[in-house]
């Protein structure tokens, strides 16, 4: 058991809802309802539940590529502040995400034409940091994630499932955050890989970083999640309807 | 993070206008006609604001009036109403409020443009040195080498064969021809950068020589830039956040990732559902 005493809450969400109006179709689809977690500097907590509980839809809304339709999500910033992620200015959600919230997914968006050491530093330049010190930072954490070295200076394009996702985990482990909000971080990795991976989010566990996760197999989620919160899919909105009616 | 410029309802219209104007327009009434007097309402309300170093997208069809923006912010255009401010270190300049000798300083200095056409951002009767030069004549630098070789830097950064700096714009590709402007717009380091439709109509391969030309410059030079495209994969790639225009208004605003995977509006969703 961890000392509860030096893991400080960074994240609240508190009654997180988010549905989809699709207008052209005039379908109303709910993927997330009323989730409430908090997650702790040094911890992890894993979200489970069946696919389409909306898993996630709580990364995306915490990460605010999903406008939340309900609920709030309070971040507490390393300066000190509350900031509601469902409400925040804009400019403030990309401070954030340069400085201390990052999200890795299960894909890896990357340009056909850029390095993959480039692509690992990309998050170090966009805070400023000089191009020669990103790279060498980015060589070391490629190193870690034991991608061959032959890789590093081509594109991730023609790479398999499994390298993809140890470039995609270094980029988002290179700029060190503060909340680490992963979507199924070991998918397509082999043992040994995992493993690796495994280890990594141990040391940051200790460096204090929080994390949100998603697992796909339920001995990692096991292994490393010191809570655990299990999602169901939302009731069809038809339902939702009747019963307000 | 500093703001850079904050621009705040403007409004375009073209012909003479009338009350109704902005009444009878819009997305609601599927046309930026006014059907009273038959001016053109090619921005009303715009507003927004931009952060040092930030890439803002501005998105919409032909016709939903996102250049009009732009070209207002770079005096091209005089707006109906509204107000700029642009934010130059420890000055601001209430932008539509300035003479013309105010105005072309401040374009000429502190704003760089390139536009879809390089027929309005370059002198075709003038080379591509010379087309350089002359950006930086007007900004007041005056001695030849000095002038020459800044041009000659400028040129090779933005991957243009020095050699060819003595030939005129026309014998260049399109590709090329906006690779001049690009280097003329940025001769004398502006701190703000309006791109529009910058790489529409050019081959795939240049379009993405351009864009990564672009992202290196911004990351470079910490430029602050309004990035004008009908094309998603521009924004996906540029900016970090977008406003969306239909006939005229912002329909919808937000980071760019958020647009594109969670688009509130119907426009948007029809928009992003229509991508390739």
């Amino acid at each position: 058991m961890n000392d509860s005493a030096i893991h400080t809450p960074i994240l609240r969400v508190e009654g997180y809802s988010k549905q989809f109006d699709l207008h052209e179709q005039g379908k109303i689809i709910p993927s997330s309802y009323d989730v409430n977690l908090t997650v702790y500097s040094g911890q992890l907590t894993a979200l489970i539940g069946p696919t389409g509980a909306g898993k996630s839809t709580v990364l995306k809304g915490i990460y605010r590529t999903y406008l939340p339709t309900s609920g709030r999500l309070i971040y507490h910033t390393a300066a000190g502040h509350d900031v509601d992620l469902a409400q925040a200015d804009e400019h403030r959600i990309l401070a954030l995400r340069r400085s201390e919230i990052a999200y890795v997914t299960q894909f890896l968006h990357a340009l056909p034409r850029q390095a993959t050491e480039d692509v690992v530093a990309q998050p170090l330049l966009l805070k400023g940091m000089d191009k020669t010190q990103a790279r060498h930072i980015a060589r070391d954490m490629l190193a870690a994630m034991n991608l061959p070295e032959r890789l590093w200076g081509i594109s991730p394009a023609t790479f398999s499932g499994g390298e993809k996702q140890r470039v995609n985990l270094a980029r988002g482990l290179v700029s060190r955050p503060r909340l680490l909000l992963l979507d199924e971080p070991t998918a397509s990795l082999d043992p040994k890989t995992t493993e690796t991976v495994v280890r990594l989010i141990e040391n940051l566990k200790d460096e204090g970083v929080a994390m949100l996760a998603i697992f796909h197999h339920p001995e990692l989620v096991e292994r490393m999640a010191d809570d655990v919160v299990e999602l169901q899919p939302p009731v069809a909105i038809e339902k939702v309807l009747k019963e307000i009616a | 993070m500093d703001k850079i410029l904050e621009v705040e309802n403007l409004s375009k219209v073209y012909g003479q206008g009338c009350s109704s104007c902005f009444d009878l327009t819009g997305p609601e009434y599927d046309t930026n006609i006014c059907p009273n007097c038959g001016s053109v309402v090619a921005a009303h309300n715009v507003s927004f604001d931009l952060f040092k170093g930030e890439i803002l997208g501005i998105m919409g069809e032909s016709g939903s009036g996102k250049s009009t923006a732009v070209k207002c912010l770079y005096f091209d255009q005089e707006p109906t109403s509204g107000r700029g401010i642009f934010y130059d270190d420890d000055q601001q300049y209430d932008l539509f409020n300035l003479n013309t000798a105010q105005q072309r300083k401040l374009a000429n200095h502190r704003f760089g443009m390139v536009y879809q056409n390089p027929h309005l951002g370059l002198n075709f009767d003038i080379t591509a040195g010379g087309n350089i030069a002359e950006r930086l004549l007007m900004s007041g630098v005056a001695n030849y080498t000095g002038i020459r070789s800044r041009a000659k830097d400028l040129l090779s950064r933005t991957e243009v064969l020095t050699e060819r700096m003595d030939e005129m714009p026309r014998n260049f590709s399109g590709g090329m021809q906006q690779r001049v402007q690009i280097a003329k717009a940025l001769a004398t380091q502006p701190p703000l950068l309006f791109l529009d439709e910058v790489t529409t109509g050019l081959d795939l391969s240049v379009q993405a020589a351009i864009l990564d030309l672009i992202m290196e410059i911004q990351q470079e030079m910490d430029t602050a830039m309004i990035v004008v495209t009908h094309d998603l994969g521009v924004i996906r790639l540029l900016a970090g956040r977008t406003l969306v225009m239909k006939y005229g208004r912002v329909i919808e605003s937000g980071l760019t990732d958020q647009i594109l995977e969670d688009p509130q509006q119907a426009y948007t969703q029809r928009l992003v559902a229509s991508a390739l």
